[in-house]
């Protein structure tokens, strides 16, 4: 297990269960370290979005060590978990737009909750839908919004506050294979900033699509890391050193 | 005070913390529900402060009045024990003024239940009455003493404070102020159930935007400032409808009352200061709103994750 030092999520021997069922993740072990990009598989019902979620604080585990940014995640009190929130952009797998707010007003939504002034936020808004290829679309709301439309409104909104962690569940399962390869290079654009992030997904090709990538895989819901990801430091932290 | 209560809200979606919770207000039954609870409220607290004001007037007239009846049945007796009991009176250094109450006063008084011209007819025989003000509170010494002093002299005179005759019709209007005033807790009361479920109900339909909004990492106080401002908004149209039907029955009443000219319910008006009380009624009716709604959502909100 990591020391600590250097990292920004450590799971140490995490079990999750839904209320009395089977534990969905047992024995799940692993440290993830700031500025690596990083890959979740597993065939569906393994235990991606179960894992996504206590990555970002929608659930507690049921067993286990969870530390993120250095707080015990079990222990942390509720009125200090906005804190933390603000610090990891999630993109969900169901999008979850506010039905109501328009494509900007949702893209808007984590700089107004963080307190921004309307004038500090029109415009890395605007640039954020140009970036998706929504600027046209800025004032639809969500209902008139195709599926693939909708996840990009959903990514622009997780990355608009600049995250110390991106937490993407399937980010690309509803757009064609071009749109899905950009927006993986808008992920390692924000990596390349100093954002972790954490992209699940079962669709194979798109994890050759970031060389730098390291990749953990689920297995109804026990932990395997084909590149080693979890053993030893990243690939580019080993180089630093 | 109100300014911070909306400034959270502000602050989270400026100028449209609404928006995020459309279904929270519009259509819904809250500024209704808040226009009739302000009325009855206003009406009812003029009640109570009208009341107020009646028994306060009527107990600071009558409050060193005293009352002095000569009964005798034989007339020529009868007024020289007045005339005594007048004297005596009038010599005493507590009384500051005697009166003795013409017979015409008393036949219009004795009119209504005896029919017109029957003290003239000397087989009836009526006391003939004395109002005294005394410098002081009528006290039972007091009482004892004049009577004491007069017994020698008007021996069938009978000495009685003005507060014990009016007791009992102080008894009832003190029960109806504090009914008024019970009504007026009641319909707090109920205004705060209503915002209460209103505020359960709203928080239930937007229990997805609520998610996300905690998942981007808004706080519990944020989520609170929605709703305190879409009730506030309700409470303040409501509380303004509200006012203005209280208001206007309480005119409409108060002339019906004044054109009664009863002396006892012309002392009823209301003062400057009760006005204002009135005044302040719908700004209650909104903090109290306001204040329900934060506390609900947060009890609510404290057992999500
Ligand atoms: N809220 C829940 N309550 C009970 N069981 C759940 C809940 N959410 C998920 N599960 C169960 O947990 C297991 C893992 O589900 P999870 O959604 O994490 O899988 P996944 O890997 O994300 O699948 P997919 O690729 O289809 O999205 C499944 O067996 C699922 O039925
Ligand atoms: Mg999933």
């Amino acid at each position: 297990m990591g020391t600590g030092a250097g990292s920004i999520v450590e799971f140490d021997n995490v079990g999750l269960r839904y209320g009395t069922d089977r534990e969905v993740l047992s024995d799940v072990s692993f440290t993830l370290y700031p500025g690596s990009f990083y890959f979740l598989t597993g065939a569906s019902g393994a235990g991606k979005t179960s894992m996504l979620k206590l990555l970002y604080c929608a659930q507690r585990p049921s067993r286990g060590v969870v530390r993120m940014f250095g707080n015990d995640m079990i222990t942390l009190p509720r009125h200090r978990l906005p804190d933390v929130r603000r610090r990891i952009g999630v993109v969900f797998q169901d999008f979850r737009l506010v039905p109501h707010l328009s494509a900007f007003d949702n893209i808007a939504l984590p700089l107004r909750i963080a307190g921004m002034s309307e004038r500090e936020i029109t415009k890395p808004v605007a640039d954020m839908l140009e970036w998706v290829g929504l600027d046209h679309r800025a004032d639809a709301h969500p209902a008139t919004l195709s599926g693939g439309e909708q996840q990009r409104v959903a990514i622009a909104r997780a990355v608009i506050a600049r995250p110390e962690i991106l937490v993407a569940d399937e980010p690309t399962g509803n757009v064609d294979p071009e749109m899905a390869v950009k927006l993986l290079r808008l992920f390692e654009a924000l990596n390349r900033l100093g954002t972790t992030v954490v992209v699940a997904t079962h669709d194979v090709h798109l994890l050759r699509k970031v060389p730098d990538s390291l990749i953990m895989r689920l297995d109804k819901g026990r932990l395997s890391d084909p590149t080693g990801a979890l053993r030893y430091p990243p690939r580019r932290e080993r180089e630093a050193n | 005070m109100l300014a911070r209560l909306f400034d959270g809200a502000a602050r989270l979606v400026p100028g449209e913390a609404a928006r995020l919770l459309p279904q929270a207000r519009i259509g819904g039954p809250m500024p209704w529900v808040i226009a009739i609870m302000v009325a009855l409220t206003v009406i009812s607290a003029a009640a109570a402060l009208a009341l107020d004001n009646v028994a306060e007037n009527a107990r600071a007239e009558i409050a060193g009045g005293i009352t002095v009846q000569v009964v005798e049945g034989a007339p020529g007796e009868r007024a020289r024990q007045t005339q005594a009991a007048l004297a005596v009176l009038e010599a005493d250094p507590r009384v500051t003024e005697v009166r003795q109450v013409p017979q015409e006063e008393l036949s219009q008084l004795l009119e209504p239940w005896l029919g017109a011209g029957t003290l003239e007819d000397e087989a009836l025989a009526t006391p003939s009455l004395i109002d005294a003000q005394l410098d002081n509170e009528v006290t039972a010494p007091v009482l004892r003493d004049l009577r004491a002093k007069l017994e020698p002299i008007a021996p069938a005179a009978q000495v009685d404070a003005q507060a014990n005759w009016l007791g009992p019709v102080f008894d009832a209007m003190r029960s109806l102020k504090l009914l008024a005033l019970g009504l007026v807790a009641l319909l707090a009361l109920t205004a705060a159930a209503a915002v209460w479920l209103a505020a359960r109900t709203a928080l239930g339909s937007n229990g997805d935007t609520i998610e996300v909004i905690h998942h981007l990492g808004g706080t519990d106080g944020q989520i609170a400032a929605i709703f305190q401002r879409s009730v506030g908004i309700d409470a303040f149209i409501g509380g303004i409808a509200g006012l203005l039907l209280g208001l206007a029955a309480v005119m409409l009443l108060g002339a019906q009352f004044a054109a009664l000219g009863s002396g006892l319910v012309a002392g009823g008006g209301l003062s400057l200061g009760d006005w204002g009380l009135l005044l302040a009624v719908p700004l209650i009716a909104l903090v109290l709103a306001m204040i329900t709604a934060r506390a609900t959502v947060l009890a609510a909100l404290r057992r999500k994750l």
